[in-house]
């Protein structure tokens, strides 16, 4: 049957919290660096969410957001690349509804129950924002969730779903527009959310003949904290029943949202339980899945709880308009990379592939047509170091006048992979005067140089993402 | 294989002003140092017969002739990284070596500040994948292996910044004994110690400067030379070995030495048949692009043994009266750097102190110098090595 084989995600590392100044609300609300977007989020909730699993046996990726890097060319593409998945494959992008991720995974769902795919991955991921200091900014935050959808090894079966389509121009951004905008409050909620979840989820269950007493755990959508506890109990639920919604953690995180909470939900079960998945935008999606006990075979994904408890306090409000700021001008600036060379050189760029002499074994990156070590010509076989483990080999601190504020100094490092290589990466989300010589590093897809209205991408190494594991910051 | 040694003779030699020569262009450079070169040599336009021509901005031979007004002789344009000047000289052994040609001209240029550049090798617009971090620059790069060299010996941040100030305050005094140097100032060690930093570990002194300049060499046959003087230079090793990113691509590869510099150093060495280097030579002008380059190559070429140069640093032995001098006309830290032309700025203290012209920077009877340029970076560059010496 299908369902869930595997889960991940993925919250940025910088929070906007109490220590931040600029910032006077209790709650945190998760800001993508300077070098994130929709994504790049998307493929680290992937890689998280692949784990160990052979990247080959994966038939095709969705994305769905509602900030795609582009109006015209696919991010899912990208994505795929990144992951090192196969060629021959579906890719697609669900655009343009906070509902594209549950209608991905809908989609996802039957195109395994029809038999034309075995395994798809499903990733979801928004970097949304409402006007700056505004409630609407306030209560949005970034993020990424991904699930692996299958027919064997599943850990969720998918037993059911339903869907609206309502017709309604209640929270909404034109092409073009930098910030989401709603009609009044009112009739924002009344005409809207308040109406339309409730009666999706009802009939749903109705359909199902079940009631809410047979759901173990609720996951749905909310715009905010206020109509989250609204329709719960609206809907008949008992506060133990419902999914902490995350509203003082990291915000309303668009498209990514429930299939994050789902993912939270995933990490805290037992076989046999029954969970409801619901979604809202432009109408309603409803999910009915049920655990199995393949579930204690998910093991090491960062999911929501390492990805909530390792943070970065950010210093200013200020800075997280300056990242914003730059991520809208950068891609427009003229110069930029080259499309011939990005294609050229994919596999290197995008997937992190180097190459591994046959005849001597030596490990390099970026690939060579002669060995480094052994000069035996056009004998390698391709290594993937995205997944690879590295140290510190020596770095420097850069404080150039052409770096903004924001990233400097930024950080040059050389590393040594575990098990062989060595290449030379930017370094992010770290804190510059605590790096080292010898320290442990793990890489991140990122955005790297902008302009000519090219989104370009690389990866950087990081210090560890467990490193930050209840660290004091701010 | 055969060597080169004892062929080519130095005949006259000129050089500018280094600095900020805003009322100078690259033409009016090349027609200052060749003009000082003719006539330190005796010699007008018309005896040159080929000219090499080593430009890393200019893109073409034609130039030369025109700011020269050569009568159609065979002019090479040569580009090598910061070897350049010494790739000209090179290339021109090879012309004179194989009696192509008696006399010609090889000749470095390089007009910076005409581009607004204010630090060296700051690096914008395409490459790699079409686009760069911000903040690349040939400080970055010299910084890894600096960071590197201080992980390696363990040194603390302290120490090493100490010891790397000792290099800049040397080079300094040396240029301010110099009226050519783009810098004739002296230094103190906490002025270099406390400079802003640009890529950490690495400040302000620990970089040379950009600055515009030219420097011209005219080359003979060794037994032809006595003919236009008596104290005539003779080339007596070369060395110019290129990387293959071995540092970036190997593990192994240590980034507290220059392996390009280890192997053009040995080349020399073989060519010029000297065994014990520190002992042999008596002066070296050496790539100080930054002032840990300068203390890797010490034990690069030889000078001490690997992880000593601190000491010997702290000792004094590279000073102007220390037991090998090294960067007497003050460095690329007192001249800056207009990439063509310093090796042949290089070369042009060597030949001086073995005249004995080199004024208050005079060495006492030297009979061996070494010139060494470092092209591109530590883990991948270019090593490029002469030596000179007293004719017999």
């Amino acid at each position: 049957m299908a369902g869930i084989v595997s889960y991940g995600a993925y919250v940025p590392l910088r929070r906007l919290g109490p220590g931040t100044e600029g910032w006077n609300l209790p709650g945190e609300k998760a800001v993508a660096n300077w070098d994130e977007d929709s994504l790049t989020m998307a493929v680290a909730a992937a890689t998280d969410c692949l784990g160990d699993i052979d990247r080959r046996t994966v038939d095709g990726l969705y994305f769905a957001s509602t900030t795609t890097p582009y109006g015209e060319k696919l991010a899912a593409t990208t994505a795929a690349w990144a992951a090192d998945l196969r060629t021959d494959i579906l890719t697609a992008d669900l655009t343009d509804s906070l509902r594209s991720g549950t209608g991905a995974l809908r989609m996802a769902t039957d195109t395994i129950k029809a038999g034309t795919a075995k395994r798809l991955l499903v990733t979801a991921s928004d970097l949304r924002m409402g006007a700056p200091r505004g409630g609407m900014d306030n209560n949005l935050g970034d993020g990424a969730a991904a699930l692996l959808i299958g027919n064997t090894d599943v850990i969720a079966t998918i037993e059911g779903s339903y869907s609206i389509s309502n017709e309604l121009l209640d929270v909404w951004r034109a092409n073009g527009g930098k910030y989401v905008r709603s009609w009044e409050d009112r009739f924002v909620y009344e005409e809207g959310y308040l109406k339309i979840l409730p009666k999706a989820v009802g009939s749903f269950l109705e359909k199902c003949g079940i009631t809410t007493e047979d759901i173990n755990k609720a996951v749905f959508y909310a715009p905010d904290l206020r109509r989250h506890r609204q329709v719960g109990s609206q809907l008949g639920f008992q506060p133990e029943q419902i999914q902490e919604p995350f509203f003082d953690k990291m915000g309303n995180t668009g498209t990514a949202f429930s299939l994050m909470m789902l993912v939270a939900a995933l990490e805290d079960t037992a076989p046999g339980e029954k969970i409801l998945l619901a979604s809202y935008g432009d109408g309603a999606d409803v999910f009915l899945l049920e655990v199995t006990d393949k579930i204690a075979g998910i093991r090491g994904r960062r999911g929501m709880k390492r990805n909530l408890s390792s943070k970065m306090i950010m210093r200013s409000y200020d800075e997280y308009l300056a990242f914003r700021e730059f991520a809208a001008s950068d891609p427009e600036k003229p110069g930029g990379a080259s499309a011939s060379v990005i294609h050229r050189e994919r596999d290197a760029i995008y997937a992190l592939r180097g190459v591994k002499c046959r005849v001597c074994g030596t490990l390099q990156y970026p690939p060579q047509r002669v060995c480094t070590n052994c000069q035996a010509k056009d004998d390698f076989e391709p290594v993937r170091f995205s997944d690879k483990k590295g140290k510190v080999f020596t770095f420097t601190l850069k404080y150039g006048g052409d770096i903004p504020a924001f990233a400097r100094p930024m950080v040059d490092t050389m590393v040594d992979f575990e098990g062989g290589g060595r290449a030379i990466f930017g370094m992010t989300d770290m804190e510059a005067e605590e790096v080292k010589v010898g320290m442990d590093v793990e890489m991140s897809f990122r955005t790297l140089g902008a302009g000519g209205g090219i989104h370009n991408y690389s990866w950087r190494c990081m210090p560890p993402r467990d490193s930050w594991l209840e660290k004091e910051t701010g | 294989m055969e060597s080169i040694k004892d062929k080519v003779a130095i005949v006259g030699m000129g050089c500018t002003k280094f600095g900020e020569n805003w009322e100078k262009s690259a033409e009016d450079m090349l027609v200052d140092a060749t003009y000082e070169a003719f006539e330190d040599a005796g010699i007008e336009s018309k005896d040159i017969q080929a000219a090499w021509f080593g430009t890393t901005r200019i893109g073409t031979a034609e130039p030369l002739a025109t700011a020269l007004k050569l009568d159609y002789i065979p002019i090479t344009r040569v580009e090598n990284l910061c070897a350049t000047a010494t790739e000209a000289v090179r290339n021109a052994c090879f012309g004179i070596a194989s009696g192509a040609y008696d006399t010609v001209l090889a000749i470095g240029v390089e007009k910076l500040k005409d581009q607004g550049m204010g630090g060296l090798g700051t690096v914008t617009g395409a490459g790699g994948n079409g686009t760069l971090e911000w903040g690349m620059s040939a400080t970055m790069f010299f910084a890894r292996m600096a960071n590197r060299y201080m992980n390696h010996y363990g040194l603390s941040y302290e120490e090493f910044k100490r010891i790397l100030a000792k290099i800049s305050v040397k080079n300094h005094h040396n240029g301010s004994l110099n009226p050519k140097a783009h810098f004739q100032r002296d230094i103190t060690e906490e002025q270099a110690i406390n400079a802003p930093i640009i890529c950490w570990p690495l400040g302000l002194y620990d970089a040379c400067g950009v600055s515009d300049g030219s420097a011209a060499a005219i080359l003979t046959r060794a037994d032809l030379a006595k003919n236009f003087r008596d104290d005539y230079v003779l080339v007596k090793g070369l060395g110019l070995a290129v990387g293959a990113r071995q540092g970036y691509l190997q593990p192994g590869y240590d980034m507290v030495h220059m392996e390009e510099t280890v192997r053009a150093g040995k080349q020399a060495y073989d060519m010029a048949g000297i065994k014990e280097p520190f002992k042999e030579i008596d002066l070296a002008e050496v790539h100080d692009c930054f002032s840990i380059t300068e203390l890797v190559i010490m034990e690069d070429l030889g000078f001490c043994p690997r992880g000593k140069a601190p000491e010997y640093v702290k000792a004094g032995t590279f000073q102007l009266d220390g037991e090998l001098a090294v960067n007497p006309d003050g460095g690329l830290k007192s001249f800056g750097h207009p990439i063509g032309a310093s090796g042949l700025r290089m070369i042009y203290e060597i030949y001086k102190q073995m005249q004995g012209k080199a004024g208050p920077r005079q060495r006492k009877n030297p009979t061996l110098g070494l010139t060494h340029n470092f092209g591109l970076n530590p883990g991948s560059g270019v090593g490029s090595i002469t030596i000179l010496g007293q004719r017999d």
